[in-house]
């Protein structure tokens, strides 16, 4: 199969680049590992669009983050992805702490962070009723968002798919060649060949790039843990709750989600398996105990689940986006702030690429699929006509986050659809919710078995090797019959 | 625009609970009466317990969930009852309007005179317990299993852990037995089992599964599908002791942890609840504290036995009956609180100048041998009642005399158990 652009990798940065690419005559595909978009550190971090005084100034991570969290808003509207621009409080416990505070200060404004201030301890505790009150003072960052990272990676899947890029999913690329001017990927018995190879492969990224003749770079991957606590009736924090950073990177947060969820981490353990996702009884302790210090009044009798991702920690800690061999382009060690950074930097990228590859704009460039408002969100009258409109949103699948038929089937038929009973639940928030998806899997998994044409057994909690049933009942008791027929 | 119907009485939920508390409002004269059901038919849970063991109290029987159900849906529909299946409850108000969709009649709203809560209740999950490990495809809560054998037709898998003895962990151990799937173990954290001893004698023991008191899941496994769990034991702190870990090598760990009230609409219509019951705070006529918002069943406190929720229910449509009708109690009350040894004790409250027996049901917060329920008021005791064994795992309840009841004037009433 041949493409002009081959992109390796479908996580935010992989989404991004292809929704940007698609606005040029190019034919793009996307090849990845997992059977759905945004499955390694872009489903699983913060969800935070870092307002940009972190990183050095002149540094790649500094100039990205900034333009890419001014994107975000529009983006975010434009795509129909839920982002509340709810500020930021990094606090400070000790006149250290205070002297680094002060330090980041400065650095935001260097990078052109907007409306930073200095809080001292009687603010901060006006601002946040459930703040610790040994804090000495706060950065406060009013420009900081919060943006749900995967339904962002998805629409702009979605996007991109609409512009013409066709996805490939459980497509892990084994190996990398140069042929006749062209590079070709290899995945299992299938080449892909293609002009302009583009690596986003996370922490897969090392050894991809190697087959490209990229020497020199070491990605350590680095898991953090996180707990999420079921919805409030009011949150405990308006803002993200930022403790002091030190050199371990910026520590556990505490933060409310786009969903109204509390959200707490993550650790940061450097570990040798980039897919070893699992959360650990230490880890989740060590995040509780430093998220108490934010928050003492913290309680996890409203824990609805705890999970884990691996960031691609890049040694020299920065970005690492450009030219990577004669018609191959990376973004690699995409860490905090990939996720507010990811705008911009496909839009660096795609904007080279073009420049380089001598890419036409095209005439016309398809808009973003509509995405209806959730059943949840609709008053009453929107949801009678919602009804009156498709009987199927009259059925409520998911009872705790009020998920109906309708919006699961639509989640599946989306130009990039779910696969999975994850997928659904990513999409649609059905499972989310304090049953975690007791009551509602059953169900969702029938219509997922409708949906593709296949059978129940075949349905997967996240792509192969997951799958959710064993067998039918049916064929449990002929067993059973023949086992006492031998006897 | 939406269609805004009146009713004398709403009933949230069809399963036992609901179809009694409608049985009775109907039985005491109510004709305008609906019960919204959020499943397909109504029933509630029962429809998925195929097992036996049900009604054994009320119809001195032992029915199957279907068998005793369809008892009630019966006489439901031998009194021509309203019940919309397929509608789901969004919102209830604290005016007694309750908002519902469905795809047949989409959204309408019913203006109730009374409104019963039954709702039921839900399992708690495993991001409850925080245990950690990955997030494999494997893992159940209890009914949801119960639920992909019993009414789907299909094996969630074929070597199965179970955490928890609560009954529908029990339960289940037995049914994926008798489907031919191998149960290593149920695990379960506190030294004593919260089912009840029937269901641990024919559920476990009569299948050599073996029943690991003090013990707990430390670790899940496996990347697609659940590989594997480690058990471990635990000190009477209830932390894992370090070097007791266990191994097992399983496709399936089903979690039976507790049940969990589901007050989602009631905390919307701005009922109390209660921090020990996780359910409505009653009075002793199941009336919440919004006038005219009744609650019964596992909603308002987790039963083991179908046969006192059904009873609770008939209660309940009783008193909304009466509601609708316009009859209004004393306004005075007195408080019921726990006391040592009591957790949830139901209902919350007994209305003073009254000469009616008042039952009072609780969960011992402990196993007690040879031991009493007392009832103190002002320090004084009004009623005792002695019990060979009181357990967390089976409901313990008494029954207050009219004539203590009636005596009742402001002081609280304090339920406890004294180890004798």
């Amino acid at each position: 199969m041949y493409s002009d652009i081959l992109i390796v990798g479908a996580g935010v940065m992989g989404c991004a680049l292809a929704r940007e690419l698609g606005r040029y005559e190019a034919t793009v595909t996307v090849l990845e590992r997992g059977h759905d978009v945004a499955e390694g550190a872009s489903k699983a971090n913060s969800g935070i669009v870092h307002a940009g005084f972190d990183a050095a100034p002149g540094s790649l991570k500094a100039k990205l983050n900034v333009e890419g969290a001014k994107m975000m808003p529009a983006l975010c509207a434009q795509l129909g992805v839920p982002y509340r621009q709810n500020g930021a409080l990094v606090v400070a416990y000790s006149q250290r702490e205070r002297r680094t505070l002060e330090a980041l200060l400065e650095r935001g404004r260097q990078n052109g962070v907007s409306g930073l201030e200095m809080l001292e301890r009687e603010a901060l505790l006006a601002l946040e009723l459930n703040a610790n009150p040994e804090a000495v003072c706060a950065l406060h960052a009013p420009t900081s968002g919060i943006v749900s990272p995967y339904e962002l990676t998805y629409a702009l899947a979605d996007h991109a798919a609409v512009c013409g890029a066709a996805f490939r999913f459980n497509a892990p690329v084994e190996r990398i060649e140069r042929a006749g001017g062209l590079w070709r990927a290899i995945v299992g018995g299938e080449v892909y060949r293609c002009g302009v190879l583009i690596l986003c492969a996370g922490a897969d990224g090392v050894r991809l790039r190697e087959f490209a003749g990229g020497r020199g770079m070491r990605l350590i991957p680095r898991r953090g843990q996180y707990v999420l606590l079921d919805r409030p009736d009011k949150l405990p924090f308006e803002r993200t709750m930022f403790m002091c950073p030190t050199e371990r990177g910026k520590g556990a947060l505490v933060a409310p989600t786009v969903h109204g969820n509390v959200l707490l981490g993550p650790s940061a353990e450097d570990i040798s398996d980039a897919e070893d996702t699992a959360t650990t009884a230490a880890g989740l302790e060590g995040v509780l105990e430093a998220c108490r210090k934010t928050w003492p009044g913290l309680s996890v009798r409203s824990a609805v689940t705890n999970f884990s991702g691996v960031r691609a920690h890049e040694e020299h800690g920065d970005f690492v986006i450009g030219r990577l061999a004669e018609n191959a382009y990376e973004a690699a060690g995409i860490e905090s702030p990939g996720l507010s950074a990811a705008p911009a930097a496909a839009r660096m990228l795609a904007g080279q690429i073009a420049r380089e590859q001598g890419l036409s704009l095209r005439a016309r460039v398809p808009m973003a699929p509509a995405r209806e408002k959730p059943f949840s969100e609709m008053t009453d009258e929107e949801r009678g006509e919602a009804v009156r409109r498709d009987p199927l949103h009259g059925r409520i699948v998911c009872r705790c986050e009020m998920v109906t038929e309708a919006e699961i089937r639509a989640a599946i038929r989306r130009p990039v659809g779910a696969t999975s009973v994850d997928g659904v639940k990513r999409r649609t928030r059905a499972g989310m919710g304090r049953c975690q998806g007791g009551f509602c899997s059953p169900r969702v998994m029938e219509i997922l078995a409708q949906e593709w044409g296949v059978p129940m057994t075949e349905v997967t909690k996240s792509g192969s090797g997951s799958r959710l049933l064993t067998g039918t009942i049916r064929e449990a008791m002929k067993r059973i019959g023949e086992e006492e027929e031998k006897r | 625009m939406n269609r805004t119907v009146n009713r004398d009485v709403v009933i949230v939920g069809g399963g036992p609970a609901g179809l009694a508390a409608a049985i009775a409002a109907r039985e005491s004269g109510v004709s305008s009466l609906t019960v919204i059901e959020r499943e397909s038919a109504p029933g509630g849970i029962l429809r998925q317990c195929i097992h036996s063991g049900f009604g054994l109290h009320r119809f001195s029987e032992e029915l199957t969930g279907p068998e005793y159900a369809q008892r009630d849906i019966e006489r439901v529909a031998g009194l021509g009852i309203e019940i919309l299946c397929g509608t789901t409850a969004l919102h209830v108000g604290g005016d007694r309007r309750v908002s519902c969709v469905s795809a047949e009649r989409g959204l309408v709203t019913y203006e109730a005179k009374a409104v019963v809560l039954a709702m039921g209740c839900r399992e708690r999950p495993r991001g409850a317990l925080g245990t950690p490990g990955t997030r494999c495809a494997g893992v159940y809560t209890a009914g949801t299993a119960q639920r992909l054998i019993n009414l789907e037709g299909f094996m969630p898998g074929r070597r199965a852990v179970i955490l928890g003895s609560g009954d529908i962990g029990l339960i289940m151990a037995r049914r994926m037995t008798l489907q031919g799937a191998k149960v290593l173990a149920c695990v379960e954290l506190m030294p004593y089992s919260s089912g009840l001893t029937r269901n641990i004698v024919q559920c476990l023991e009569d299948f050599d599964i073996p029943l690991l008191l003090s013990h707990t899941v430390v670790d899940i496994k496996g990347r697609g599908r659940l590989t594997g769990v480690t058990v471990a034991k635990v000190d009477a702190q209830r932390k894992p002791i370090p070097g007791s870990e266990i191994e097992f090598a399983c496709d399936t760990l089903l979690l039976s942890v507790g049940l969990i009230p589901e007050n989602e609409l009631s905390r919307g219509a701005g009922v109390t609840l209660s921090p020990a019951t996780g359910g409505p705070v009653v009075d002793d006529g199941l009336e919440t504290a919004v006038p005219g918002i009744f609650s019964c069943g596992n909603v308002l406190h987790v039963h083991d036995l179908v046969d006192h929720v059904s009873r609770e229910g008939f209660a309940a449509g009783r008193a909304a009956a009466a509601f609708a009708r316009g009859e209004r109690r004393a306004a005075q009350s007195v408080p019921v609180l726990d006391g040592e040894n009591v957790r949830g004790v139901v209902p919350q409250s007994i209305r003073v100048g009254e000469a009616r027996a008042v039952e009072l049901m609780f969960r011992p917060a402990g196993v007690y041998r040879r031991a009493a329920a007392v009832v103190a008021c002002g320090g004084r005791e009004i009623y005792r009642k002695r019990a060979p064994i009181f357990t967390p795992g089976e409901m313990a309840s008494l029954t207050l005399p009219a004539q203590a009841v009636a005596a009742l004037e402001r002081e609280a009433v304090v339920v406890s158990i004294e180890e004798e």
